[in-house]
């Protein structure tokens, strides 16, 4: 168990210095003149010449890489171009409410999904099944700018339940949760519809009817256990939807988390915040799948860790 | 359970009375009816047989009893069956819940997936026991472990913390028939409860029910396609065709003087152990005499093994080394001579089925194996091609090893393009032969294997390994999954394929009654080696090593005057063959004793028969 813990803190590493790479050579290649960006467009060419001195730009590709690199590895993600500030705080500032954020979708998807696929797979060729595999077509396919301002528009402006947008109490909360989590409900409707399904036509399930046992304690104790475990994979693969969602939702409710950080730092060519959003993100990802995957084997005892 | 046992005492002697059941499955074209006006009895006390071959109904009545059908595909459409006065066919699904497990248990064909993988032993059994409710934690747990010891599982409290995927097939199936017992039900419903299980494993499961029987007072319904597993169990039996019941009788007058043809035929496709005694050549040469190719006996051998050896590494740790080590196939040695069949035989994970896939080069092995005198050691896929000109392989399950996306004429046609040996109307007159060669009309040729029977797909997985005309086919249980009559058809095809062409096989299987059909000559195998190996006769007619004994003892035999066996000692599990990297395994040699019948192990134990030598 630790040294399959280990392993994939290892890989973890090696992912990571694969993205950092990627990320650099795209950002390196972007037309944009970061130096530009931060003179001004009144500054004369000295001033930005001399900017793109006092950063490096002028470096070759290499050796910026590699001065990166070594920040790094000290666990320095360098300065903001613009804002003056190091980008670890302004992440670690902003982290929190991005973590709200997920936890509230993750939830809202888990509820909504999950329920859904169960009463969708227990009901299967009814109407209450075609209903609700429509409502979760709507919700794989629907873009989340259009459900966010849809949701601001029903909720928060006709009927006035919810604020329109901004941060800071539960009501706050809410309508950004249902718009990050609508997509991962359709997925999760889905896939529990066809998992459960696939678990009720099983020998053991019949094993279980064959003892007498009551409808409820057939799906809860023997089915459920079974048809989750699909799930839990998915849910590791899920936060890395999150983190596209999450730039158009912040933006969309105006939720300072680091999607919104982020948002304006590709505007802005702000390299260094968007090295480090880019680096936290696929930090997230992969510490999500290696959640998902130390928690598997809790609920499944035929997969050991090696 | 009292209170029910006496309610079954007044009933009389009819416990179960099953009258006009029907039942219907909905299918594309409308209802088609699978059960037909089915009406026997149980009595109290006795077994029921329900004997017949796949389509026949018989899992459909037993599902039916429980009402656990299919729904909504497969419905009762009519009929009754009363229990104790009530109609149990008529009941609401609350009320049958009340009947489930409380007065009808039910154990099932498949012990591998009739468990929940993800609940442990103990909670599954506790499950089964507290269905009902109303019970305290600590009554359920001796009752736990009362049902584990009477179904005769070692060390019980172990057992409850286990998970399936732990346990052998011959537990699981031990664990299901506790949880089927643990409300004490009056009648219990097995369908096909050892066909997956190995023959020793069977012996032990069916010598287990009959005991429970005795010892409970339980009525058992027990549905098989084992013409030999009826003759050991039944009472009654109730032979049933395309869902009609063809005869119904006493055990002793089926097997002695069967009223319906179908019966007559059924017992005579049975192979049974012995009936080749005292000739050497298998059932279908004997039968036709002087067709057979002469065997010049100084010819070089087709295949040569020596000292092969499969193992697989268990990996594991930071840098997924290699921690532990699968010793699945252990210096065994053979030779295959031009047109003779050598069986393979022995029970689940003793490496058979690896031997036949490394002489294909499907898996990577250690030794040296000769294909008419080339060594096939480490040639890659292009070298290895030549060779699997001459070898073939026919697989155990016809349904999963055609792709189902492949029209079945390119199917057979597919090893015929990628040798290049045929092309255009060439091909397809060669195609069209190998159809009509195994039984198949050339019309067929353009449809998808869904639209095949078992059998006749089996036929197809034939035409496709004779298409490049090898000199050996290895048939890894290529019969197992098929219905007695037409298991008997199939292996009739091979030996004719072998009397015209001069075929060798290595046939692999677990049936010893096959085998002894079939072969030329025998090897048994038992973890991973080779415990004895001879000609058909020296085998089977003068076994010497105590695991062939073993074998042959379990093999149920379709004759109910046979005294049956008595009960055996508490399950055993296979030791593992899983060992440490550093493990030697000891060498073991064989002896000769006499006539090419070679004997491993020592001396002395292989002398002294009978004795609780190693096995």
């Amino acid at each position: 168990m630790l040294a399959y813990v280990a392993r994939r803190l290892i890989q973890t590493a090696l992912i990571l210095l694969g993205i950092s790479f990627v990320t650099f050579v795209l950002l390196y290649l972007v037309p944009a003149d970061p130096a530009r960006q931060i003179a001004g467009r009144s500054a004369t060419a000295a001033t930005v010449e001399n900017i793109r001195e006092q950063l490096g730009l002028n470096l070759p590709f290499y050796e910026q890489y590699l001065r990166y690199l070594g920040g790094l590895l000290n666990g320095d993600l360098g300065r903001s171009y613009l804002q003056k500030t190091e980008v670890s705080e302004l992440i670690a500032s902003r982290l929190p409410a991005s973590l709200l954020l997920m936890v509230g979708a993750i939830f809202c998807e888990l509820v909504l999904g999950l329920t859904m696929g169960v009463v969708a797979a227990l009901k299967r060729g009814s109407r209450t099944d075609d209903t609700l595999m429509i409502a979760s077509f709507v919700g794989v396919s629907a873009p989340q700018f259009v459900i966010g301002i849809l949701l601001l528009y029903v909720f928060a402006v006709k009927l006035g339940w919810f604020p329109i947008g901004g941060y800071g109490t539960f009501a706050h909360l809410i309508l950004p949760s249902i718009t990050l989590g609508f997509l991962g409900a359709g997925w999760y409707s889905r896939m529990m519809r066809s998992s459960l399904i696939d678990v009720l036509r099983q020998d053991y399930i019949r094993t279980a009817r064959a003892t007498g046992l009551t409808r409820a304690r057939v799906l809860f104790g023997h089915a459920l256990p079974n048809a989750i475990l699909p799930i839990i994979a998915m849910i590791g693969i899920d936060i890395g939807l999150f983190m596209s969602g999450i730039v158009v939702v912040e933006s969309v409710f105006g939720w300072p988390g680091i999607g919104q950080l982020a948002w304006q730092a590709i505007q802005r060519v702000d390299i260094p915040i968007i090295m480090g959003v880019t680096l936290v993100s696929a930090c997230a990802i992969v510490l999500g799948n290696l959640l998902a995957d130390l928690i598997t084997p809790l609920i499944d005892p035929r997969i050991k860790l090696r | 359970m009292t209170k029910a046992r006496a309610m079954n005492m007044t009933a009389g002697t009819g416990l179960l009375e099953v009258s006009g059941l029907t039942v219907q499955v909905a299918t594309p074209s409308g209802a088609r009816t699978v059960v037909d006006d089915l009406s026997f009895t149980l009595e109290s006390g006795k077994t029921l047989c329900i004997a017949g071959e796949s389509g026949s109904g018989k899992s459909m009545t037993a599902l039916s009893l429980m009402q656990l059908l299919p729904k909504p595909m497969a419905r009762v459409s009519a009929g009754t069956a009363s229990l104790a006065g009530r109609d149990i066919l008529a009941l609401s699904e609350a009320e049958m819940r009340q009947v489930r497990g409380r007065h009808i248990g039910m154990i099932f064909q498949e012990p591998m997936t009739s468990l929940n993988p993800v609940l442990s032993v103990g909670k599954q059994l506790s499950g089964a026991i507290s269905a009902h409710g109303g019970l305290s934690d600590s009554t359920i747990r001796s009752r736990a472990l009362e049902l584990l010891d009477q179904v005769q599982i070692p060390e019980p409290e172990r057992r409850l913390k286990q998970y399936p995927h732990e346990l052998s097939g011959g537990m699981r199936q031990r664990v299901v028939i506790a949880m089927a017992l643990a409300q004490s039900p009056q009648i219990l419903i097995a369908d096909e409860p050892t066909t997956a299980l190995d023959v020793t494993v069977q012996a032990q499961i069916l010598a287990l029910i009959r005991k429970l029987q005795a010892d409970l007072g339980i009525s058992v319904i027990m549905i098989t396609h084992d013409m030999g597993v009826v003759a050991e169990m039944a009472d009654d039996v109730l032979v049933m065709q395309h869902g009609r019941m063809v005869e119904h009788s006493p055990a002793s007058v089926i097997f002695s003087k069967p009223e319906h043809a179908y019966t007559s035929e059924l017992l005579a496709a049975v192979p049974r152990l012995g009936e080749m005694t005292g000739t050497t050549e298998p059932k279908r040469v004997a039968a036709r005499p002087g067709t057979g190719p002469e065997k010049p006996l100084t010819a070089e051998p087709l295949v040569s093994v020596k000292d092969l050896t499969v193992r697989f590494d268990i990996k594991g740790g930071i840098l997924q080394r290699p921690v532990q080590r699968v010793h699945a196939v252990e210096g065994v040695s053979f030779d295959i001579m031009p047109g003779e069949t050598l069986s393979l035989v022995g029970e689940s994970g003793c490496g058979k089925s690896t031997t036949g896939k490394a002489l294909l080069n499907l898996i990577p092995w250690q030794g040296d194996i000769r294909v008419g005198g080339r060594p096939t050691y480490g040639l890659g896929p292009r070298a290895m091609r030549p060779v699997l000109r001459d070898v073939q392989m026919i697989f155990q399950d016809p349904y999963a090893s055609l792709d189902p996306r492949m029209r079945v004429g390119d199917l057979v046609a597919e090893p015929l393009q990628i040798h290049g040996l045929a092309s255009g109307s060439e091909l397809e007159d060669r195609v069209a032969y190998l159809f009509k060669r195994v039984g198949l009309s050339t019309d067929q040729m353009r449809r998808y294997p869904h639209e095949f029977s078992g059998g006749q797909r089996q036929r197809i997985c034939i035409a496709r390994a004779l298409s490049l005309s090898p000199k050996l086919i290895v048939a890894d249980e290529s019969v197992a999954a098929l219905d007695v009559s037409i298991q008997a058809q199939v292996l009739d095809l091979l030996q004719d394929i072998q009397n015209e062409t001069g075929m060798s096989y290595l046939f692999i299987s677990h049936d010893m009654a096959v085998v002894e059909q079939i072969s030329h000559r025998v090897a048994v195998m038992y973890m991973g080696r080779f415990v004895e190996m001879g000609s058909r006769s020296q085998i089977f007619e003068n076994p010497q090593h105590d695991y062939t004994k073993k074998l042959m003892a379990a093999v149920p035999v379709a004759d109910p005057s046979r005294p049956r066996r008595a009960f055996m000692e508490k399950a055993e599990d296979l030791p593992s063959p899983v060992h440490g990297l550093d493990y030697v395994p000891p060498r073991h040699t064989p002896y000769d004793i006499g006539g090419g019948h070679m004997v491993w192990g020592d001396r002395k134990e292989i002398n002294t028969s009978g004795s609780a030598g190693r096995i």
